[in-house]
């Protein structure tokens, strides 16, 4: 298990630097000059605008620019943004507020997409199944910014129960509305897939053994049938996890959280390389944990799964 | 907001010294009111704002989420009232004899925030600073008149003083300008121009994270993409005097939720209203809107490089048939609910010497037939492909650029009956990257937002022969004679009315088809009242006060 563990992490450095060159070259095949960009249309000298080019690395060639920047990371310089910043201080504001938005969409993924699920499962064809397939169904058709803004202008606006933006702070609490909406469309998916593999596994041949043994029906759905159901939605959660983070940009945009999604969006529209790199740097690190997590947790999940 | 077009704050002390009154602006009278009203003078006002795109350093500053800030924690020689008209801060005299040479006195016993003194050296270095290529700060060009510009702005320079400027004693310095330009007492009340303190030049970068400055107010906590604390400054003594408790930016990046936020009262102030409310904030917000109009223009430049569109007889019938087959008007109640001014010239009503009825200026009216008669009059000359493409570029990048380029395109195909086609950009710095190496292959969208209120602000920059700005690579030898003589005028009032007279040159050459005048829809919350907005579309914080 360590072995695996560890080759697993080992395997992140190669895709690390695959993901940043990629990223370091799009970035800088985009086309247009940020520096134009950063003048906003106004006049620039060109002995000012030869000084900002030089100060960022722009005038020189791609290899040398993307190897300046490898070696910068080294010592662990992230670089400067075009507003002055040390992008390492960019990422250390925006991540945490990202990472607590996703962490509250997967709870309510994993909690009430699992429960559902199960529910509607072992009822299938009922009342409550029907309800929560037609509802799930309408989720995943309505484009998450209507359901943000709906909810927003409802919640927020007409009822006033809570504040229609979260406040610098984003705090748990505040955060709870937008990490609904986030996690809506997810929290569809579980269910439905929740559901289905409950139904496949409740004619499972040891599921009639279970309930032929006399065990008690909580006993024979959760150990029996939730827990050979679940390896389909953890490999879901899992990946989602990455997902949310870095796809957040709607829900971030409309509730005014100040996360990694925004930054990154703007960073590409000023074609500020250096940010753009660092957040899809540790959003690729965020991806390959998150799917080592799942591996793990399969061999939890199912004793027939071993790594050596 | 109102603008008057009544000179009222410069006015002529002397036989040729030009001097600043310190007459107040439109605004003055407002506080009367209030305090009879029961304003909360303690109140704090959260505002929207967009996240400053450099560090606040006035020479680097050069969009409204820094601009607005840097105005109310700094404050210069000069600034600008609620009607756009210059008003004395700091200054206690600018005087010139030529408009070209001029003495600046400073009130004695300013201070900025940390105590320490403004003097002429505060001024004289701040703008060597800036000037300087080796700082390379985005506004260094507003100081090339300055003479000695070109040394220290040259690639690879490393001098940093022009020799234009100097120190005569602690209150008083003297600027000598390359040429005679007698706007130049108007620019300085612009945010590249304010003074800085000693501690500025020892770490300009931390410097301006944390700015000292000597305006109305003085930032305390600056949370980057989340907000910027500005605490009332008791050393301020000038005009602008802070009627409320402090301002807190909030930074947002949208204009849709800060909407929300006034709605539910959790915003103050909002200086944009989201396009997609444009038809029912009036009707949301009762009495707690405005719509006005302000110093920006949205304008098409067709670039005289192009085929068909060379500056001469054809291209000028051209571009004349193109302006005159837009109906800006429908545009206006359509793409935009009514929310901007059609256009009448070149610059903004907003200012001083604005005048909407230039000779020539009716090329700007909409009229199908006319517009027909003249693309067949520039056919005569040489045909135009009945294929042929005429694209009109505009970046996707900005909220409703694509709506009214596609209004536009779609009335000249319709109105000329050529084959015009919208071209996106993906991004504002993939456009301005192809406008700036003039490789254009059509139309364009462009505009200006003006630095500070002045006729000349909308045309030396842009149709200046060389001019930084002029993206069209126009010339006109007539036109820039006309512009040395406005900046040789002693006279403001006079200088106004030979920029109207250079404006009618370029209703004949069209370098830029003026489509509308900008105009700010703000709104604000319950919590607050004496909401008022400047020339420039950005909300007077100062005069805001609670309820």
């Amino acid at each position: 298990m360590l072995s695996f563990t560890l080759k697993r992490i080992a395997q992140l450095i190669p895709v690390f630097i695959g993901a940043t060159l990629l990223v370091y070259f799009l970035v800088f095949a985009t086309p247009g000059d940020p520096i134009a960009a950063l003048s906003g249309g106004k006049p620039m000298s060109d002995a000012t605008r030869e000084a900002l080019t030089a100060q960022y690395n722009l005038d020189k060639p791609f290899w040398v620019q993307y190897g300046l920047y490898l070696k910068n990371l080294l010592t662990f310089d992230l670089g400067m943004s075009f507003s002055g910043q040390e992008v390492s201080d960019l990422l250390g504001r925006a991540f945490p507020v990202t990472a607590r938005l996703a962490v509250l969409a997967l709870l309510i993924e994993g909690i009430f997409g699992i429960l559902f699920g199960v529910i509607a499962g072992m009822r299938k064809g009922k009342l409550f199944d029907s309800t929560v397939l037609i509802a799930s169904l309408i989720v995943i058709a309505v484009p998450t910014f209507v359901l943000g803004f709906v909810l927003q202008f409802v919640i927020g606006v007409k009822l006033q129960w809570v504040k229609p933006t979260v406040s610098g702070a984003a705090t748990w609490g505040e955060l709870i509305l937008p990490a609904l909406v986030l996690g809506l469309v997810s929290l569809a998916y579980v269910i439905r897939l929740t559901r289905t593999s409950v139904i496949e596994n409740k004619t499972a041949d040891y599921v009639r053994t279970a309930t032929a043994k006399g065990l008690s029906r909580q006993r024979v759905i959760t150990v029996h049938i939730l827990r050979n159901s679940l390896i389909p939605v953890v490999t879901f959660l899992g990946a989602d996890l990455g997902s949310l983070m870095g796809g957040a940009i709607v829900t971030e945009g409309i509730f005014n959280v100040p996360g990694v999604g925004n930054l990154l969006y703007r960073a590409i529209l000023k074609g500020e390389t250096p940010t753009v790199v660092a957040v899809v740097g540790v959003l690729v690190i965020v991806f390959v944990l998150a799917n080592l997590i799942v591996d793990m947790l399969y061999a939890l999940l199912d004793p027939r799964i071993r790594y050596a | 907001m109102r603008y008057s077009h009544a000179s009222k704050a410069l006015a002529l002390s002397g036989a040729l010294a030009l001097t600043l009154s310190a007459c107040g602006g439109g605004s003055s009278d407002k506080p009367a009111d209030n305090n009879a009203e029961g304003g909360n003078a303690s109140y704090v006002v959260t505002a929207n704002t967009t996240e400053p795109q450099n560090g606040l350093l006035p020479a680097n500053t050069n969009e409204v989420g820094g601009g607005r800030v840097m105005d109310l924690i700094f404050t210069g020689l000069v600034s600008y009232a609620a009607d756009g008209t210059t008003q004395n801060e700091l200054a206690e005299s600018i005087e010139t004899k030529d408009s070209k040479n001029y003495t600046i006195k400073l009130k004695k016993g300013q201070t900025f925030s940390d105590g320490s003194p403004v003097t002429s050296a505060s001024f004289v270095d701040a703008w060597n600073f800036g000037a300087a290529a080796k700082n390379a700060q985005l506004n260094s060009y507003f100081f090339e008149s300055i003479k000695g510009f070109d040394e220290v702005n040259a690639a690879k320079s490393t001098k940093d003083k022009m020799s234009g400027l100097k120190i005569v004693d602690d209150t008083t310095f003297t600027v000598e300008l390359s040429n005679p330009e007698s706007d130049f007492p108007l620019r300085l009340g612009y945010t590249a121009f304010m003074p800085l303190p000693e501690a500025a030049f020892k770490d300009p970068k931390a410097f301006g994270q944390k700015p000292i400055g000597n305006g109305p107010y003085k930032l305390t906590e600056w949370n980057h993409d989340v907000n910027l604390k500005l605490d009332v400054n008791d050393k301020y003594q000038g005009p602008r005097a802070a009627k409320n408790g402090g301002i807190d930016f909030k930074v947002y990046q949208s204009t849709e939720s800060a909407y929300n936020d006034v709605m539910s009262d959790t915003l103050d102030v909002l200086d944009q209203i989201p396009p997609n409310q444009l038809a029912s904030y009036q009707t949301d917000l009762g009495d707690r809107w405005v719509n006005s109009p302000y110093a920006g223009n949205a304008t098409i430049t067709i670039p005289g490089y192009l085929d068909h569109f060379k500056q001469g007889e054809e291209g000028n019938l051209r571009r004349a048939a193109i302006s005159r087959a837009i109906d800006r008007q429908l545009i206006i109640d359509k793409v935009y609910q009514g929310g901007k001014v059609k256009a009448e010239d070149f610059t903004a009503p907003v200012l001083e010497g604005y005048n909407k009825d230039i000779p020539g200026s009716d090329v700007l009216d909409f009229n199908a037939d006319e517009a027909k008669k003249l693309w067949a009059q520039a056919d005569e000359i040489s045909k135009w492909a009945s294929d042929a493409e005429f694209t009109v570029g505009y970046n996707v990048d900005g909220a409703g650029n694509k709506e009214y380029v596609e209004a536009v395109v779609n009335q000249l195909k319709n109105n000329l009956g050529i084959n015009a086609v919208a071209q996106p950009f993906s991004s504002f710095k993939e456009l301005r990257n192809k406008v700036t190496s003039h490789k254009m292959t059509g139309g364009f969208r462009t505009g200006w937002q003006a630095d500070y209120p002045s006729l000349y602000n909308f045309l030396g920059p842009l149709f200046g022969t060389g001019a930084g700005s002029n993206d069209g690579l126009y010339s006109s030898k007539e036109f820039d004679a006309k512009l040395s003589e406005g900046l040789a005028a002693t006279d403001p009032t006079e200088g106004a009315k030979i920029f109207n007279q250079a404006q009618e040159i370029l209703f004949k050459d069209l370098p830029a088809i003026p489509l509308w005048y900008q105009a700010v829809q703000g709104g604000w919350s319950n919590n607050v009242s004496n909401v008022h907005f400047g020339w420039n579309g950005v909300p007077l914080y100062n005069e805001i006060t609670g309820k």
